[in-house]
């Protein structure tokens, strides 16, 4: 049986005294959409920097595409991609100078990463930009070169945390609609993280972290039952979303 | 393999980039030195004499002896500019482009600290050029000797840089490293007077100019200019060297230092 794409079974952490995720398990099929819900605060960043391994996690396993993060990071990581809360690009190089540093960071070298970043940043409708600076993107466009960012190395797995938060509505959906299209298309998996009770579809694989805590995970819709997603999210947390 | 060179190819290439692109910081990194060189030690030439010290054959000017003091102070700014980025990127976020990568983040934090110097060496020889034209002029193969001791000593500096922006929190606490770091390595070092100088006016400040790292840095930079080893020096670069970028490594550890707990994003 093919793993998962991401697999975390009993995370917790804490900062100090602070218990910033409390036994957390959750589960990312492959070639699946999972959106992780909470509001500010909840732990999204915290779960991401967990995967992510910019924290280590000290007690549960995290696992991706198999292979535990602990034990196997260089495996793991590598089949990560990963689109941060805030920017990540570097502001003194143009997109195509960031797209191939992030490629050689994966070991792709030049000949074969240029080609492939052209055809990535077809996929995100920016192909025109390649030699723009990064600021001079528009909010949405700056997101949809973080995605390209994060596809280069053909990742099994996409990690978005907020990846829409400051874009008006227009950049927001457009955002959202390439991520799906790059589910559907190339197979690829995702865990977005959101606040945005709209960004959820009723079709999706939803999780909702609230203080540290899983309190639910399955189908949007069934979670959702017939009171709606943002009754039923009042009705677990207590919290409006 | 390849995938290693890759990597490192491309940190080195960022590096590159970023300075290239950021021209008032390669005009600070050269103004800074030649101002030194063409006014502090003009100035300076008459009121201090220097007897004959090694690694010199003969009595040299000051601004002979002041300029190997002065590539150590363009490596020393380099490390700190490096770590002052280091620190920059992690409060935009860039940084965690570079720490999610599969690469083991000992081999990253090394690349770019090799990619630091090779900029640093960049600037070094751009002032040795414009010294040369001031009547600085080592021996021809000095400048090919003095590039292994520009590596060493510009990676212990830049591991120190690198060690640095691990434990400070904020960009705007750079102002203390500034203070606290930089001033009293620079002026606390031989590079602006010998040590003999230095034990007549205070014994203490000549045994703690003795124990700086930095003054070490000059002084195998100073003897390779110059064709010789200063073995002592040599060993103290090494160790520090080592020292340094194992505490670094340690610091950026997610399952060790103070990075693994340090407070993330807000959500």
């Amino acid at each position: 049986m093919t793993a998962a794409a991401l697999e975390i079974d009993h995370v917790s952490h804490n900062f100090g005294a602070v218990q910033a995720l409390q036994d957390v398990s959750l589960t990312v099929p492959r070639g699946g959409f999972t959106a992780l819900l909470g509001v500010n605060g909840a732990g999204k960043t915290t779960l991401f920097s967990l995967i992510t391994r910019l924290y280590d996690n000290r007690s549960g396993v995290i696992r991706v595409g198999g292979h535990d993060l602990r034990r196997n990071p260089s495996q793991a990581l590598a089949r990560l991609g990963v689109v941060f809360q805030s920017r990540a690009m570097d502001a003194d190089l143009t997109i195509l100078q960031n797209l191939i540093y992030h490629a050689s960071l994966h070991g792709i070298p030049g000949r074969i990463a240029r080609p492939r970043i052209m055809q990535v940043l077809e996929q995100v409708d920016l192909a025109d930009k390649a030699d723009a600076r990064v600021t001079a993107l528009s909010g949405g466009q700056s997101r949809r070169a973080e995605i390209a960012r994060a596809l280069i190395h053909r990742p099994d797995l996409l990690l978005l945390d907020e990846a829409t938060v400051g874009l008006d509505v227009k950049s927001r959906a457009e955002v959202l609609a390439l991520t799906r299209r790059l589910i559907a298309r190339d197979g690829v998996s995702a865990l977005w993280a959101t606040h945005i009770m709209d960004e959820i579809a009723p079709d999706d694989d939803l999780v909702v972290l609230h203080r540290g805590q899983v309190l639910r995970q399955g189908r949007a819709d069934a979670i959702a039952g017939s009171q709606g997603l943002t009754q039923a999210f009042l009705h677990m947390t207590g919290v409006a979303p | 393999m390849t995938g290693w060179l890759t990597a490192f190819l491309g940190i080195s290439r960022r590096e590159t980039l970023r300075f290239v692109n950021q021209r008032g910081r390669f005009l600070a990194a050269l103004v800074r030195p030649l101002v030194w060189l063409f006014i502090f030690a003009a100035g300076f030439r008459a009121v201090l004499g220097l007897s004959i010290t090694p690694p010199y054959q003969t009595y040299v000017l000051y601004e002979v002896y002041v300029t190997p003091g002065l590539v150590a102070m363009i490596q020393l700014f380099n490390g700190m500019q490096s770590s002052l980025s280091m620190v920059y990127d992690r409060e935009t976020g860039a940084m965690r482009t570079l720490l999610v990568s599969p690469f083991p983040r000992w081999f990253l934090l090394g690349s770019k600290l090799v990619a630091g110097v090779i900029v640093s060496i960049i600037q070094v020889f751009t002032f040795l050029a414009i010294a040369w034209f001031w009547g600085i002029t080592p021996p021809a193969w000095g400048y090919v000797a003095v590039i292994p001791a520009l590596i060493l000593s510009g990676l212990m500096l830049g591991a120190m840089g690198l060690f640095l922006s691990s434990a400070i929190r904020q960009l705007e606490n750079f102002a203390g490293v500034m203070n606290f770091v930089i001033f009293p390595m620079f002026f606390a070092s031989s590079a602006l007077y010998p040590l003999w100088r230095m034990r007549e006016s205070s014994p203490l400040l000549h045994d703690i100019c003795a124990f700086n790292p930095f003054t070490h840095a000059v002084e195998l930079i100073r003897f390779a200019l110059y064709l010789q080893i200063n073995w002592t020096s040599l060993a103290v670069v090494l160790g520090c060297l080592a020292g340094f970028f194992g505490a670094a490594v340690f610091m950026y550890d997610p399952q060790k230092g103070l990075w693994a707990r340090r407070k993330g994003g807000h959500s």
